[in-house]
């Protein structure tokens, strides 16, 4: 297949009937249906099971710090801006230790693919809760149930200035691969949340039965959002979709103007 | 890839045309393919554990087996496909 | 010939050494650098980005380096504490960039407006785990602009992070110099092995070497993880242990050229002064003030321009002979057992400190002589 490192360190160290994988296989299947020079794409991760995708694949991969893919990935654009930078964390990942990195580059608007891979728990480090686990969840630092809510992770990255908001989970699998293509082309910061199982930890301390089982749930717990047509209908409910789509300039754009506007500002000084 | 499995992948021609590629050494028996396949075309191996083609004249090339495997462990190329590619498509 | 203050020349070194991008977030007493940045870059084409906090500055840096460009961030204390692990990060993946620390008062919040020469200990062991480090400190205005071009050089030739400890008296003082219209510029060698033969961490190619960048058609994976010569994680002790031996090489491979000690009539001296920064002013003026009033005294004067690593065995050989050492610092005695180190235990070894945010006076190190 396309876009793997088919090496000895396959098979892949995520756990059996872990969701990541999905996700990640949809991944490769937007990269391949949009053609995407695997020499002029580098995916991005901090640190967590999601953030052991970018190694298997073949293409510039940058494994940064935990919290701290967006940043990384932000100087990558930044500097080699004709490059497709696709960033992939976890719940924890991305809106714990990197939950400001992830509002402020929803804000800049720099052309960022921003993976969220949500299971809701630290699965890395043995199912601690996260910042999306749901109040009441079981969870190793919570196993009296957990104290806090959890962020709605659509609504987070909408209220920071995300361009492109969508969720899907691991069980709409098409649906996947098609909102990872769309978030790909959108000129800005995308936001796909990618619901996965996590069966070995937050599933089994939760009792929610195997990787399929999971996968069933998702199916009778989501609803697209073009069925919502009152709030009532979403309560309860996973909602995906493409949730926010709107148009902002892009960073880099922006920045050619800064660039133009100095340089005309040095010529008048020179004057 | 064959260059790096150690021995080929099993590859099985269904009667309808689609050949299912699996790499049995990818598998870790997660059930996911086996469950969501609409036609029961698979089944786990009662002894490896793994997936294993048990029914592949029901097999209508969906691929969602493909699509839902977590571990890149199994493959379908449909028989439309694979006459595309016979006639120079792509 | 202009009026600069050592902030404005270490970005007028940066540029001439061919930086080209620069994120960082403002921290008194190093904000003109970002400022000055903010105004130069865009004009030149190149990229300013001010981040949300220290710690999206370092790991940007580090990505634009690994993708090629030349890169910088300036920050103070209180910033450099933060940015610790994205060094340790560029430490681990061979990433060569330049970290500015304009010194200021601490621990914490501290002084900002005031000069300390307190994090020289930080920049060696800041961040965790064994890694070699590279810090270089300048006195003047003139060699913030010298020493920042050599800290992108030696950072580019080493593929590692290199701290330029300039101090809040060194950056805010103006003084009138000539810069030259070039400096010298180390450039990232061509890379020419086939995209399939490549091997991002071959053993032989720790420094001076052509290392790959993002963009450029390998495909090469950077990882935090202690890794195989390829770059993928690895938990074979046998691996760690060459990747870990490969980090220290890249200072002791390097001794030959990588220190820089500025000796003055070292040579018979009973007495030596060992400064470093903008207190070695004032230990000229102790030195020459304090022979005049002691005719029969030989006070020489060492100076490290290059603070990590510690150039232990050139002062073996300069300090020889040397009954006295005298080490003024602005903080409280950081670098002196170092001192220590490189001589005799019968030579007697004199602290001068001061931590009060006001500069050391030649009084005050001549009272030690």
């Amino acid at each position: 297949m396309d876009y793997l490192r088919l090496d000895d360190r396959f098979p892949h160290i995520l756990c059996p009937g872990c969701g990541i994988g999905t996700v990640m296989s949809a991944m490769i299947r937007a990269f391949i249906e949009l053609k995407i020079d695997p020499n002029k794409l580098c995916v991005v991760s901090g640190i967590g099971c999601s953030s052991r995708v970018p190694g298997y694949l073949d293409c510039d991969t940058f494994h940064t710090l935990h919290g701290r893919a967006i940043p990384s990935a932000s100087g990558v654009k930044l500097a080699k801006p004709e490059m497709e930078v696709v960033v992939m964390g976890g719940d924890g990942d991305m809106l714990a230790i990197g939950g400001n990195h992830f509002i402020h580059a929803a804000r800049r608007n720099l052309k960022l693919t921003t993976i969220v891979v949500n299971n809701y728990n630290y699965g890395m480090t043995g199912g601690q809760f996260s910042p999306t686990t749901p109040q009441g969840a079981r969870a190793k630092t919570a196993p009296c149930g957990n104290a806090e809510r959890g962020f709605d992770v659509c609504e987070l990255a909408k209220g920071a200035g995300a361009v492109f908001v969508a969720r899907t989970t691991a069980y709409h699998v098409q649906q996947l691969k098609n909102l990872i293509k769309q978030a790909i082309q959108k000129k800005g910061f995308a936001v796909v949340e990618a619901i996965a199982q996590c069966p070995t930890l937050y599933g089994r301390m939760n009792r929610l039965g195997s990787a399929v089982k999971m996968l069933e749930a998702m199916r009778d717990g989501s609803i697209p959002v073009t069925s919502v047509k009152k709030p009532e209908d979403a309560v309860g409910k996973i909602v995906t979709g493409v949730l926010w789509n709107v148009d902002a300039p892009e960073y880099t754009e922006v920045y050619q103007g800064t660039m133009a506007k100095a340089q005309a500002r040095q010529q008048e000084n020179q004057k | 890839m064959k260059k790096f499995l150690k021995q080929e992948p099993e590859v099985l021609t269904t009667p309808p045309g689609h050949k299912l590629t699996i790499i049995s050494r990818f598998c870790k028996g997660c059930e996911i393919c086996i469950s969501f396949c609409p036609k029961g075309v698979l089944a786990l191996d009662s002894k490896t554990l793994k997936v294993k083609v048990l029914n592949p004249e029901k097999c209508t090339g969906c691929r969602l087996c493909e699509l839902y495997c977590p571990d890149f462990a199994i493959f379908v190329e449909t028989a439309r496909r694979t006459a595309r590619a016979a006639a120079g498509g792509v | 010939m202009e009026l600069l203050s050592g902030n404005e020349a270490c970005v007028q070194g940066a540029l001439k050494a061919g930086v080209t991008f620069f994120a960082g977030y403002p921290i008194t007493p190093s904000t003109e650098i970002a400022e000055e940045m903010a105004e130069e870059l865009p004009r030149r084409g190149g990229l300013f980005v001010q981040m949300e906090d220290e710690i999206a500055s370092i790991c940007a840096m580090v990505g634009a380096s690994a993708s090629g460009a030349k890169s910088m961030t300036a920050t103070s204390g209180p910033g450099y504490s933060l940015m610790q692990e994205g060094i340790g990060y560029a430490c681990m993946a061979e990433v060569p960039c330049v970290i500015v620390n304009v010194m200021r008062g601490g621990p914490a919040t501290g002084l900002p407006t005031r000069s300390a020469q307190a994090d020289i200990m930080q920049a060696r062991w800041g961040t965790h785990g064994d890694h070699p480090a590279v810090a270089i400190v300048p006195k003047n205005v003139m060699e913030c602009f010298e020493m920042m071009a050599l800290a992108v050089n030696v950072s580019e030739r080493l593929r590692m992070p290199v701290s330029l400890l300039m101090d809040e008296i060194v950056a805010h003082m103006r003084e009138i110099v000539n810069l030259p219209e070039k400096a010298d510029v180390w450039q990232r060698p061509k890379l020419t092995t086939p995209v399939d033969n490549y091997v991002h961490f071959a053993d032989d190619t720790n420094f001076d070497s052509a290392l790959a960048s993002f963009g450029e058609g390998y495909r090469i994976h950077l990882t935090g993880l202690t890794h195989r010569p390829d770059g993928f994680p690895t938990n074979d002790p046998k691996v760690i242990a060459w990747k870990m031996d490969r980090l220290a090489r890249k200072i002791t491979l390097n001794r030959s050229w990588l220190y820089d000690v500025v000796a003055t009539d070292t040579k018979g001296a009973d007495t030596v002064i060992c400064s470093y920064g903008s207190i070695a002013r004032s230990a000229q003026e102790a030195r020459f003030a304090f022979m005049a009033q002691h005719p029969e005294r030989r006070v020489g004067h060492i100076r490290l321009r290059m603070v990590w690593p510690f150039p232990q065995f050139k002062l073996v050989e300069l300090l020889r002979g040397v009954r006295k050492l005298v080490v003024p610092e602005m903080n409280q005695g950081q670098l002196k057992h170092e001192f220590e180190r490189a001589v005799s235990p019968d030579v007697e070894v004199v602290g001068v400190n001061r931590v009060d945010g006001e500069m050391l006076t030649p009084e005050e190190i001549m009272e030690a002589l």
